[in-house]
């Protein structure tokens, strides 16, 4: 390995020590704030070391890894999710009765696997990186032991996961038996050479159940939403954006080298996976009362809405994932937290009537929130708007009316649940709450307002996507 | 610059009548009306200033135009013509009175109302002003989010059913536009090389004559679902019947134009075989609409849903006038959307006052309201005359040049829609004995019409006795659009 690639790794070698570095200051006995604020600096000097590095970039670490604009776009963004989400847990876990500290060491493991599937060129370090991300999730999900359902949601992960794990592992070995090589690019080689034979179509397909497992495309769908009840918000957070970018950037690059859209009936399967995807998330949310399930399903049905841009698979459909990811992620952020700023001590909000009238008693909250809302079901103004545009422009450039007359159809069903709790927040107050003691002024405070950058966010995007598609495209060397 | 800053106005005015609101109700207001009569002042200006070159020089009278999305083609595009010039008229004569009315009957959380009915003004300026079809998007659907909540939160009894019917409604249409837009530019960008959502561009595109029909088919879903034509009218009872009395003004005025104002601009220029094509069939609809609204509306018991069913019965005629590709039903056909935007609004205006004087909108529990209430009891006879197409009142000029217009392409469906006018003036005579004439009703203890409401009145009254009398100004405004329209007839 040479200086350079070194110097390619840098931001993940960050990463992997801020793990270390909190398990150092636990031994040191130190506070939740140090742990918080140290964390937090080192997501930052991840950030700046993928800055200073941005020059070597892409730059390939063979045998496993590469790391190019792709890989640096979605990195960025996993970092900046866990930032955000880093922020709503000090105020979620501060105020509750365990002890948070080890909470940090899981959740940035947990990053260090989702950023390394985004950098993987290779089954090895594929599963290295979804092991790393499921092994710290179990723990992240169960983290409040105490509670009903996340001992529950927990076990539900352990289970599936330990399952899809088996199943990934057969999938690579059946590709392994008929191309002979583990690595992305020679089995690309191979298939262009020789096509794809049933074997080789038999050992993708299984492992897409694997990826579609952690991805919750339906029929693989039935954990998440009782996870996402089951986990507290802001690892809640974290699964819906941050493993879910990670598992979606390895899918869309080994998608590009092997060219699977090109396979008829993979390209059948995908399309199948999308459609169901779209229609049981969004229907399977419209008479949800729990905002944590209704959210789940909402982003079993944006995945779908993702892989449309998926199945093109060329260059506008690419920038149109990533754009789609930034501006999803930026949305559920805000929506978690929201989530876990009204939370309390005993009790997540997670019931649709807690947040009955809030418009009256905490308007900015609930224009955050529905400004979420609206992102989520693609209003323009917000970044939902142009993402979903540029799905259904790619979409339609490769002539799939069939997904994305689903999409279109969906959306107006995934309406009605996104309206529902605009709604809501805007009906009449059901009675006065005493104001509740705020615990931690500065965190309370600072999580206001990083709501309201995020929020500001989301309209930015979705007033000028211009600067930022413009990004993308240089990242991925279009232009 | 103007252009924008009739866009700007609004949104500014909006955002500051909420954050000042928390203090006074009526400065919320009064920003609100100063706003919008400025926008009113100014579109007057621009009227008076391009009166003279109305006939003659080029598609628009003025554009603005900056880069949005270069990576798309999308470019910030508006422009100006006579027809959007009559249209921004209408919307700020009917902002401001929809303001007026709204005066007294929100007492709650004013400023946020202010805000959203400054927004959907903002937005409809900007449907009648975009002419990139994104832009266009972007504000079709930027006019729909406030007017969801001025439903959802001012609205009747059943508001929210209401709100998030219509929502769905118009968004379902909405999305099939979006598809058709990215369908033509994709074929555009296949043709010319490059992305573009600009209506001159895209007009030149060449499109086989069955995709031609595909594409027009998204759009002219979402502007029928807008006007609207029978079967889609099903949202538009339930929205005007329970929103606030701006909302409705703004909902019958406005909204609705937005419907035939993209059928004219977009259906009908730039899919002008295609448009051909289905011509029977859309003048068809019309004249179901006609007749099949006029029957609903005379069966009503519900004041605001008796007028919402007389919008469906005089859209029909819009259909039917637009579809007919003829000079003459074209011109007829934008004075129908200005005579029913004034004519309807007033109505709706007066349901209000009924409504906050009796707190009812059911007809029998109304009678006799002539006898307290003698300056009402006028003025609504007279929208009634104007509704059912007296002679001298706009409506008339209206509907008698689609009819004479239609008669030339259809002369069955022409002779059907005419029968429409005789349902008219049941429905509304009806409306005018059920609620002014008879046995007075039980609590009789009204009051006439206050200085406020005469102004909103008033000025109905006589912009509509205007354009009965003098509807040429009307028709000057649009010759350049309906000559560019006749070429594409031919």
């Amino acid at each position: 390995m040479n200086e350079l690639e070194l110097q390619a790794l840098l931001p993940f070698m960050v990463l992997a020590a801020s793990s270390l570095v909190v398990i150092l200051l636990i031994a040191f006995r130190l506070s939740h704030t140090v742990i918080q604020i140290s964390g937090f600096m080192m997501m930052c000097l991840t950030v700046i070391c993928m800055w200073l590095v941005r020059d070597t970039l892409p730059r390939e670490i063979p045998p496993l890894l590469v790391i190019d604009g792709f890989a640096a776009f979605t990195t960025g963004l996993i970092v900046f999710v866990v930032l955000a989400v880093g922020l709503f847990s000090y105020i979620y876990f501060e105020e509750r009765e365990e002890n948070p500290k080890e909470y940090y060491i899981l959740l940035f493991l947990a990053t260090l696997g989702a950023a390394v599937l985004t950098v993987s060129k290779h089954f090895i370090s594929l599963f290295i990186g979804l092991e790393i991300l499921s092994i710290s999730l179990y723990g992240l999900i169960g983290y409040l032991r105490n509670r009903n359902n996340a001992v529950e949601a927990g076990l539900k992960y352990l289970m599936l996961a330990a399952l899809t794990s088996a199943f990934l592992l057969f999938g690579m070995a059946l590709v392994y038996l008929e191309t002979g090589s583990m690595d992305f690019a020679v089995i690309g080689r191979h298939v262009q050479s020789s096509g794809f034979s049933v074997l080789m179509i038999l050992g993708i397909g299984i492992l897409l159940v694997a990826v579609g497992f952690k991805l919750a495309f339906v029929p693989f769908h039935l954990w998440a939403a009782d996870v996402y009840q089951g986990a507290p918000p802001p690892v809640t957070a974290f699964i819906a954006t941050a493993s879910k970018i990670g598992v979606f950037s390895v899918l869309l690059r080994f998608g590009q080298s092997l060219g699977l859209q090109n396979e008829q009936l993979l390209q059948g399967i995908f399309s199948f996976i999308a459609i169901a995807s779209m229609i049981v998330g969004n229907l399977l949310a419209l008479r949800q009362q729990n905002i944590k399930r209704l959210l789940a399903y909402s982003s079993i049905a944006h995945f779908g809405y993702l892989l449309v841009a998926f199945l093109p698979g060329n260059d506008n459909g690419e920038t149109a994932a990533l754009f789609y990811l930034l501006s999803y992620s930026v949305t559920l952020l805000c929506a978690f937290g929201i989530i876990t700023i009204m939370s309390g001590t005993k009790q997540d909000a997670e019931s649709v009537s807690f947040y009955q009238g809030l418009f009256w008693k905490q308007p900015i909250l609930a224009v955050v929130l529905s400004v979420a809302m609206l992102s989520l079901a693609g209003i323009p103004l917000t970044a939902g708007f142009p993402a979903k545009f540029m799905v259904l422009a790619s979409g339609v450039e490769d002539s799939r009316w069939i997904p994305v007359l689903v999409l279109v159809a969906t959306s107006v069903i995934g309406l009605y649940y996104y309206l529902r709790v605009i709604g809501i927040l805007f009906e009449k107050p059901e009675e006065e709450t005493a104001a509740t003691k705020v615990l931690h002024p500065f965190f309370y405070y600072a999580t206001y307002t990083s709501l309201t950058v995020l929020m500001l966010a989301i309209c930015w995007l979705g007033l000028f996507p211009g600067n930022v598609i413009d990004g993308i495209r240089q990242l991925l060397q279009l232009e | 610059m103007i252009l924008i800053w009739l866009i700007i106005l609004q949104l500014g005015a909006g955002i500051l009548s909420w954050l000042l609101s928390k203090r006074d109700n009526r400065l919320a207001a009064g920003i609100a009306l100063t706003a919008v009569i400025a926008c009113l002042l100014l579109t007057i200006q621009l009227f008076a200033r391009f009166r003279p070159s109305f006939a003659g020089g080029g598609q628009w009278l003025m554009e603005y135009r900056a880069d949005w999305i270069p990576a798309f083609g999308i470019s910030f595009h508006l422009a100006l013509d006579g027809l959007s010039l009559a249209m921004l008229l209408l919307t700020f004569f009917l902002g401001a009175l929809a303001v007026l009315c709204s005066w007294k009957e929100i007492r709650q959380r004013a400023g946020f109302f202010y805000f959203n009915l400054l927004w959907t003004l903002a937005g409809i300026t900007g449907v009648f002003l975009a002419i990139d079809l994104f832009l266009f998007y972007f504000f079709w659907e930027v006019m729909l989010i406030p007017m969801f909540f001025l439903i959802y939160i001012w609205g009747d009894t059943r508001r929210r059913y209401a709100a998030i019917k219509f929502f769905l409604f118009t968004q379902a249409g909405g999305l099939l536009m979006l598809l058709s837009i990215l369908a033509m530019v994709i074929i555009h960008a296949g043709q010319a090389g490059r992305y573009s959502f600009d209506y001159a561009d895209l007009l030149n595109t060449t499109l086989s004559p069955g995709t031609a029909k595909l594409i027009m088919g998204g759009y002219l879903l979402a502007f029928a679902i807008k006007l609207p034509v029978v079967p889609f009218h099903n949202w538009l009872p339930d929205a005007h019947g329970e929103a606030p009395t701006a909302g409705s003004l703004i909902l019958a005025g406005l909204l609705l134009k937005t419907g035939a104002y993209g059928i004219i601009r977009f259906v009908i220029t730039m899919f002008p075989e295609a448009a051909a094509s289905v011509s029977w069939w859309a003048m068809l609809a019309g004249v179901i609409g006609i007749i099949y609204g006029a029957f609903l509306a005379y069966g009503q018991t519900d004041l605001k849903r008796l007028i919402a069913y007389t919008s469906v019965s005089h859209m029909g005629f819009v259909m039917l006038g637009a579809f007919s590709f003829s000079e003459m039903a074209m011109q007829g056909v934008v004075m129908q959307l200005l005579t029913h935007g004034i004519s309807t609004g007033a109505l709706f205006a007066i349901a209000g006052m009924l409504k906050e004087r009796l707190h009812t909108r059911e007809l029998g529990r109304m009678g006799g309201m002539w006898t307290t209430m003698p300056r009402m009891g006028g003025i609504a006879m007279l929208f009634t005359m104007a509704s059912l197409g007296l002679p001298m009142l706009g409506n008339f000029i209206a509907e008698f040049f689609i009819l004479m217009g239609a008669f030339q392409a259809s002369v069955p469906l022409t002779v059907i829609a005419s029968t429409g006018l005789v349902f008219a003036a049941l429905y509304s005579l009806r409306m005018v004995q059920k609620v002014f004439l008879g046995p007075p009703s039980v609590e009789n203890i009204t009051f006439d019409l206050d200085a406020r409401e005469l102004v909103v009145l008033g000025a109905l009254s006589v912009s509509i006795v205007l354009l009965g009398l003098f509807p040429q100004p009307v028709f000057d405004m649009i010759t350049n659009v309906i000559r560019n329209l006749n070429h594409t007839y031919e």
